[in-house]
């Protein structure tokens, strides 16, 4: 049995899998059956200052864009944070911390942009027993545009500032979170690390209208014939967030700095995928908004069984395993070759590769009268679209030519090691 | 030379070896990795599943489809077996048409149920195949148990018991263990060695000693059981079989189940005996599974004749299309009377109508009875009575499956009934040391 435990900046928790800031951490109802279900950590619902509650608007508050047989695929808010007010939130937290002392709890805050507000709430939530505070720099809309949120994420400058006054009022071990609609990821984590704090997480909610109603021309979700944009998340957002997740493991500046991963995190797979590429743990939200808390048993027994066969007897062991072969596209080796080939026992004859090759790509497979897909190896570029639409799981594999085999397609034999630096073609390489 | 479907009375070999062989090959065919994740992805991972409910052993169904559809078959097995230890079983012999398919959402949806039995078995056969058994012993608590019958029940018990750190004894009437799992489901349901394959597997736990030939009542006492150990449980099913009266004699005279038994003994069914004509009588599950064996076997014509309607049958829709398909015919509202040599007369009971039909084997189908049963226990419907628990009017005796109150005779049924008892014997057993 592998050990699931994780120590995140000091933060003990039972497993990698934290819920992230949001609905499913928003009421000490919530969180206890998060915990009975076996979650090893929350970040509280984002409280905002002492004083009038916030309001959310009393339509829907959420959209969706779904793949085939309805399944979410993203899902779309316009949520603001918690409408609860402050007393009861803290109340909430010390009564379940104390219940659960061997899950990480931590408080998620946003409050304006002064150093005051900071202190206070800082001092308010002090006696919680909560293990941490993650500072919400990403929401991206409504509290945006009170200058709280994404306001302050896509500034650098000021993320440093408020993680420096966070630093200096407290104890807290804190991380900060990350807004995603932004250029370069890079900035505001070292913001965030020269301001003092201890970890980041990310990504927040990617700025989006989901769609448009069709018949009143109104984008959704609509509140009384009006939209506005909201933050997008779920699995279509993962790619983008692993990315960013390698951006600041890869950057030198921040190698070092922890990461909460958060994005799309459906199944204990993903969240594989984020612990190789630099993060520390994983938090979740939409998947357990479409599912129930259930699911976090699948990611540990997928985990547990995953560590099991791979020999690995800790969960820090797997992060950033990824991250050394994460590289700039002038690095990758224009020498390697490989070929698209197609196993005709596993092969249904859908023709899906066909088509997509010869209406799109390089008119590389062939079919015969009797329905048999095979490829041409003197046309095929390995573009991989044929293993991408493929309907049948290894149906259609890449095999890589041998050093001094001939590519049929170029006529030139295979080479070693080369990339674009130093490849003939590239004039900038051959001036200096 | 080879005899055919129309040689006359009864005889073997009717068909050749190979049609044989194919005819009794899975009625479904293992699902291969591509079909399993299809199946798997359509399940829509439903809160309170209606289909776990359905479960008699309450697996979480839409928990293991998951495990499937993240690439963690092996994961899935364990939460089947975490419930029901026999889930390789009861995902070839579960009517799950009546079961976890029927409440399948999707089957509400679109008529099309998620494919829960066949994922089940592509979790289950493949920790299986590999060996392991995913379970040790707690350390030994000094108690012994004593289980009586091998069948699904029993087992079920047994492991429970086992897992739980008791010393566990099964006695069993036959000369082979596992109940109807070796000696009365279909054999193209439960194919090769399978029965006895899943026992090995389930006994690799450790801990359990299993004595065949031992018979309760007949040698074995309960006073001498109870003395012997800390605590009984009784999983005798049910062997003693209605009898009907008919005037007149039949040479062809035979008992389903005891013909099914013969069947399942047979490595490849090529000496198993089947007449040209034969009448099956009654409506369950044996007489469909006798009847479209007897079909397997080669024989011409197959009657199941029942004595009431189409709605009163216990057999499944499932299974009557099944009997259908492979050209079974089958007589609602007829009552047998007499018999004669190589015929069978019915009166029709809505018209009065005397039927004759040919007949060079006839099987009785019409139910199973207890016997054996202690006489100090309390009976109640013909079987051993039980509370929630699975305990007896007696302290210290407990059963469960198709032998006691409860539930039906299914395998799935006595798998949880037993892996119930278990429970409470433990927890009676430790909170009594
Ligand atoms: C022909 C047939 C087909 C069936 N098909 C299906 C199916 O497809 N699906 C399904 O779910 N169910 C089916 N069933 C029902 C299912 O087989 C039973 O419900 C199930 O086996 C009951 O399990 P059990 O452990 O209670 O009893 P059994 O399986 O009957 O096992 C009882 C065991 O106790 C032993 N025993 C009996 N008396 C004594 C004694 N005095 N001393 C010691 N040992 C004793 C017996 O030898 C036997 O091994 C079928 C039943 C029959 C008869
Ligand atoms: C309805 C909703 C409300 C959210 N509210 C907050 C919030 O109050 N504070 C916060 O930091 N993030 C909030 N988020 C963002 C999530 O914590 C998370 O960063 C994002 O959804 C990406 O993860 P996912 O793809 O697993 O959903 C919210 C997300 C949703 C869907
Ligand atoms: S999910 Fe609950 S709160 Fe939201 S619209 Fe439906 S019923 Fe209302």
């Amino acid at each position: 049995m592998a050990d699931l435990t994780t120590d995140f900046i000091g933060i003990k928790s039972p497993n990698p899998f934290w819920l992230a800031s949001a609905p499913p951490t928003d009421k000490e109802y919530n969180v206890r059956r998060a915990f009975e279900a076996g979650w090893g950590g929350v970040v509280w619902k984002t409280l905002g200052e002492a004083g009038p509650p916030i309001v959310n608007v009393n339509g829907p508050r959420y959209g969706a864009i779904y793949g085939a047989d309805r399944r979410l695929l993203g899902l779309n808010n316009i949520e603001l944070i918690t409408d609860r007010p402050l007393d009861i939130n803290i109340e909430e937290i010390t009564r379940v911390k104390k219940d659960f002392p061997d899950r990480a709890m931590i408080v998620s805050l946003m409050v304006p942009c002064e150093e005051g507000p900071w202190k206070d709430i800082l001092r308010q939530i002090e006696d919680t027993g909560a293990d941490g505070v993650e500072l919400n720099f990403g929401c991206p809309h409504g509290m945006a545009e009170r200058g709280m949120g994404s306001a302050v994420g896509q500034v650098p400058e000021y993320i440093e500032m408020v993680t420096a006054w966070v630093k200096k009022h407290s104890d807290f071990p804190c991380i900060v979170k990350l807004t995603p609609n932004i250029n370069d990821i890079r900035y505001p984590a070292r913001a965030a690390k020269a301001g003092g704090a201890d970890a980041v997480s990310l990504i927040n909610t990617i700025n989006s209208i989901t769609s448009v109603n069709l018949d009143t021309l109104t984008p959704e979700p609509t509140i009384d014939g009006w939209g506005a944009h909201g933050g997008y998340c779920g699995p279509a957002v993962k790619p983008i967030a692993l990315n960013m997740v390698a951006e600041i493991a890869r950057d030198q500046d921040t190698s070092d700095l922890p990461v909460s991963g958060i994005g799309g995190v459906t199944t204990w797979r993903d969240a594989v995928e984020f612990l190789a590429l630099g993060a520390g743990n994983v938090q979740v939200c939409t998947a357990a908004m479409t599912y129930g808390f259930k699911i976090v048993q699948e990611m540990i027994s997928g985990l547990n069984q995953y560590m099991d066969e791979k020999g690995i007897a800790s969960v820090s062991d797997i992060v950033g395993q990824a991250v050394p072969k994460a590289k700039d596209w002038q690095d990758l080796n224009l020498n390697y070759v490989t070929k698209a080939e197609i196993n005709q026992d596993l092969c249904i004859k859908c023709g899906r590769c066909y088509i997509s090759c010869e209406d799109t790509s390089h008119q590389a497979i062939a079919v015969s009268e009797d329905r048999v897909f095979t490829v041409k190896d003197q046309d095929c570029v390995a573009c991989n679209l044929c293993v991408n639409v493929c309907p049948v799981e290894g149906c259609i594999t890449m095999r890589q030519l041998p050093l001094g085999a001939t590519d049929e397609r170029t006529g030139k034999k295979v080479e070693e090691y080369g990339n674009w630096t130093t490849h003939p073609n590239n004039t900038a390489a051959n001036c200096s | 030379m080879s005899q055919t479907s129309y040689a006359p009375g009864i005889s073997a070999g009717r068909i050749s070896a190979d049609t044989i062989l194919d005819n009794f090959a899975d009625l479904h065919p293992p699902l291969t990795d591509h079909e399993a994740l299809v199946a798997a992805d359509r399940c829509y991972f439903c809160y309170d599943a209606p289909c776990v409910t359905a479960c008699p052993t309450a697996i979480d169904i839409p928990l293991f489809i998951r495990q499937i559809a993240t690439g963690t078959p092996e994961s899935a097995a364990q939460t089947i077996f975490d419930q029901n230890i026999l889930g390789g079983m009861c995902a070839r012999v579960c009517p799950t048409e009546t079961l976890c398919e029927q409440a399948c959402v999707r089957e509400k949806a679109e008529g099309k149920p998620i494919l829960i039995g066949q994922l089940q078995r592509y979790a289950t056969d493949r920790v299986m195949a590999s060996g392991v058994h995913p379970y040790l012993r707690a350390p030994d608590t000094g108690k012994s148990v004593a289980v009586i019958g091998a069948g699904p029940a029993g087992l079920a018990c047994a492991h429970r018991l086992a897992m739980h750190g008791h010393a566990v004894v099964i006695y069993d009437a036959n000369k082979k263990a596992g109940g109807l799992n070796e000696f009365g489901i279909a054999a193209y349901k439960s194919t090769h060695s399978f029965a006895q394959d899943e026992i090995d597997w389930l006994l690799s736990i450790g801990g359990i000693t299993i004595h065949t030939d031992r018979s309760l009542g007949r040698g074995l006492t309960l006073a001498q059981l109870q003395d012997d150990h800390d605590a009984v449980f009784l999983g005798i099913g049910l062997s003693g079989v209605n009898t009907l009266a008919l005037d007149g004699d039949h040479a062809g005279l035979c008992n389903a189940v005891d013909w099914i038994a013969s069947l399942r003994q047979s490595d490849d069914k090529t000496d198993i005996a089947v007449g040209r004509n034969v009448v099956v009588i009654g409506g369950g599950m044996t007489a469909v599974d006798a009847a479209v064996q007897s079909k397997l076997l080669g024989a011409d014509t197959v009657t199941i004749a029942y004595r009431r309607g189409r709605e009163n049958m216990s057999a499944s829709m499932f299974e009557l299309d099944l009997a259908a398909s492979k050209g079974v015919r089958i007589l609602y509202h007829v009552t047998p009377t007499s018999v004669d040599d190589g015929s069978i007369t019915f009166t029709h009971s809505e018209t009065g109508e005397e039927i004759n039909l040919p007949a060079d084997q006839i099987m009785r189908a019409i139910g199973q009875t207890l016997e054996n049963a202690p006489e100090t226990l309390a009976i109640s419907g013909g079987k051993i009575k039980t509370d929630d628990h699975g305990r007896t009017s007696i302290s210290g005796i407990w059963a469960g499956g198709d032998c006691a109150t409860g539930g039906d005779d299914l395998t799935v049924t006595a798998v949880a009934e037993g892996r119930d008892a278990a429970e409470d014997i433990h927890a009676s057993l430790m909170g009594k040391g």
